[in-house]
């Protein structure tokens, strides 16, 4: 009797718990997923919809004319698409600017990154711990506290408002990342493999190309993500830097309305476009994501 | 000693190598680790010595002299009300984002940790907002919290919980809050990642062992989470306080600033005072002076990691 007392107890207890449970996440998956159910609505939702009260939480007219004006460069039909040409135009371009800076900053700092980091774990030489320590107390520096100083370096160059100066400065908080985190994933490595490709003759080089960089590709791999993310979220230096050519998708949407008015659907259907890559690295590539965050523990 | 005495020329040769492969091994040091010094000093102490130079002058666009004027800017910086209520400021956001992030972050990652059906499902979306541009995330809520023709207060007006809408961005302290809500939204999954990921490497034999001592789940996480996983809390409060620190992006976006200067951080001050009044003297003495706070911080951080290692 009183095993079956217990039994019953028990039984309530994980009823209870489990509608808990439930309401827990749904709540939870609730607060993640309606903001961005929002975005996509607003994208698709034709003006008049947007500002109707009641609501339309589904449109009774979605269309995709917003996001076709932005991604097809061709001939715009309809006389309603007419009027987005412009904006579209200004989103488009500042898409392919996000993906060339991104792509292109990402590409140099793997390269640079990975053979410093492959010094720092592997190599003894003078002022490393000082080299290693030093860079990322730098990489720390609030953007705003460079972004000063670089603005008026680059308008004496003449580079203000070029993907080339966006592209020099990007590194300056991107490269300690990648340092930092390659070389420790090197000092993760056994010795071993390269130490017999030494005993065959092989040189540092040799050792670094043939036997360490294949090992790598996996870290390289997390490693390049996350910094394209970081490269494709940067807004201040953007922001500053640059004035009209070489503004990357954030800027322009960040500037959106002082140059076009508030069109809360235009704004909504750039900000999709500039949140679909990094939502699917995101969710395809969680589990590589997760171990570069913790291991960097560097973006916020 | 005696194998060596005996077989002298083994014995050179072998020293002679060794000192050739380090030459050539410092030299593989020396060409894989100057470009990414050189960038860095180009781009990091040039700029900072350059903001530091900068802030000695009156440097302004509209006036073409820039006379040298000591430390006039900081001591400008320091009287200005401006500046001390945008500290201020700062520290609510830094205080009250941080604080709602880590106790709600700990919470959910204590929550994802439970086994019940559909989890994996719930991992996997919860790191979709942190995935969102920061930019994407402020226009969103700026458009969620409109005034007018917003969602939040169409849902609250379908639900009848208000009567007429709400401006959520009209009062300095109410944007405050909203704009806190907004990051709180994007970040949180950035905490449960971290919790999560320490929260896994606690073995379970402790809860059996506490559980079968009879101590209830809040002691469970009192007595023994909490504990062990104080390090990583350590370093995303630390990390937390340098970015929330430098929190820009999203007020730019939501608020620039307003209403009433409630929501100019020292970040948009700095921008605003820089950019916008084109004072780029007092500008560069508000960025030195944040980032040298920032410097003492991470400096703090770098020795807190290092001991973690060493316990570790």
């Amino acid at each position: 009797m009183t095993a079956r007392g217990t039994h019953r107890k028990w039984g309530r207890r994980n009823v209870t718990r489990q509608v808990l449970i439930g309401i827990i996440a749904v709540v939870f998956v609730l607060w993640t997923l309606a903001p961005i159910y929002w975005l996509f609505i607003s994208a698709i939702s034709p003006t008049a919809e947007l500002a109707s009260y009641p609501p339309h939480w589904f449109p009774e007219e979605p269309n995709f004319n917003r996001l076709r004006a932005i991604l097809s460069s061709g001939l715009l039909s309809s006389s309603s698409m007419q009027t987005m040409a412009r904006p579209a135009e200004f989103f488009r371009k500042a898409l392919g600017n996000s993906f060339v800076v991104s792509l292109t900053t990402t590409a140099i700092c793997l390269t640079l990154g990975t053979l410093s980091g492959y010094a720092f774990a592997r190599l003894r030489f003078p002022g490393r711990r000082l080299f290693m320590l030093l860079p990322l107390a730098l990489q720390m520096l609030p953007p705003i506290a460079l972004a000063i100083p670089l603005f008026m370096l680059l308008e004496r160059i003449r580079l203000i408002d070029t993907l080339f100066g966006l592209i020099l400065v990007y590194p300056s908080f991107l490269l300690v990342y990648v340092i930092w985190i390659m070389s420790s994933y090197y000092q993760s490595l056994p010795n071993e493999l390269e130490d017999a490709a030494r005993v065959d003759g092989c040189t540092r080089l040799g050792v670094f190309t043939r036997v360490v960089l294949p090992l790598s590709r996996p870290a390289l791999f997390s490693t390049g993500l996350l910094t394209f993310l970081l490269a494709w979220d940067e807004f201040l230096y953007a922001l500053v830097l640059t004035t009209n050519q070489a503004k990357t998708m954030p800027v322009a949407i960040g500037e959106f309305s002082t140059q076009f008015g508030v069109d809360f659907g235009m704004m909504m259907a750039g900000g999709l476009l500039a949140s679909i890559p990094p939502i699917l690295i995101a969710v395809l590539f969680q589990p590589l994501l997760v171990r570069g965050i913790t291991a960097g523990s560097v973006k916020g | 000693m005696h194998r060596s005495g005996s077989q002298p020329h083994h014995f050179l040769h072998k020293v002679r190598r060794r000192s050739s492969n380090q030459r050539a091994e410092s030299r593989f040091a020396f060409w894989s680790v100057s470009p990414s010094l050189i960038l860095m000093m180009g781009l990091i102490i040039g700029p900072m010595l350059y903001a530091f130079w900068i802030s000695l002058h009156r440097v302004n666009f509209m006036f073409p002299e820039r006379p040298f004027i000591g430390f006039e800017n900081y001591v400008d910086m320091f009287q200005d009300q401006g500046f001390q209520s945008s500290l201020l400021r700062t520290l609510y956001f830094m205080a009250v984002s941080i604080l709602a992030q880590v106790i709600l972050g700990l919470g959910l990652a204590e929550f994802l940790h439970l086994d019940f059906r559909g989890r994996n499902v719930v991992r996997v979306l919860m790191i979709i907002p942190w995935a969102v541009p920061t930019i994407v995330n402020g226009t969103l809520w700026l458009w969620i919290l409109d005034g007018s023709t917003g969602a939040l207060n169409h849902l609250l007006l379908q639900l009848g919980l208000i009567e007429r809408d709400i401006i959520w961005l009209g009062r300095p302290f109410l944007a405050m809050n909203m704009v806190i809500l907004a990051d709180t939204w994007r970040m949180l999954p950035f905490y449960v990642i971290m919790f999560l990921a320490g929260r896994q490497a606690i073995p379970d034999d402790l809860y059996e062992a506490a559980h079968i001592d009879g101590a209830s789940a809040w002691q469970s996480f009192v007595r023994i989470t909490f504990p062990l996983l104080r390090p990583v809390v350590l370093v995303v409060l630390i990390l937390r306080t340098l970015h929330t620190l430098r929190v820009f992006d999203i007020i730019y976006v939501m608020t620039r600033g307003g209403p009433a200067a409630g929501t100019t951080t020292v970040t948009f001050l700095t921008f605003f005072t820089t950019f916008k009044f084109q004072n780029f003297g007092k500008g560069s003495a508000l960025a030195f002076f944040t980032g040298a706070a920032t410097l003492i911080m991470a400096l703090f951080y770098i020795r807190t990691l290092r001991a973690g290692e060493v316990e570790a």
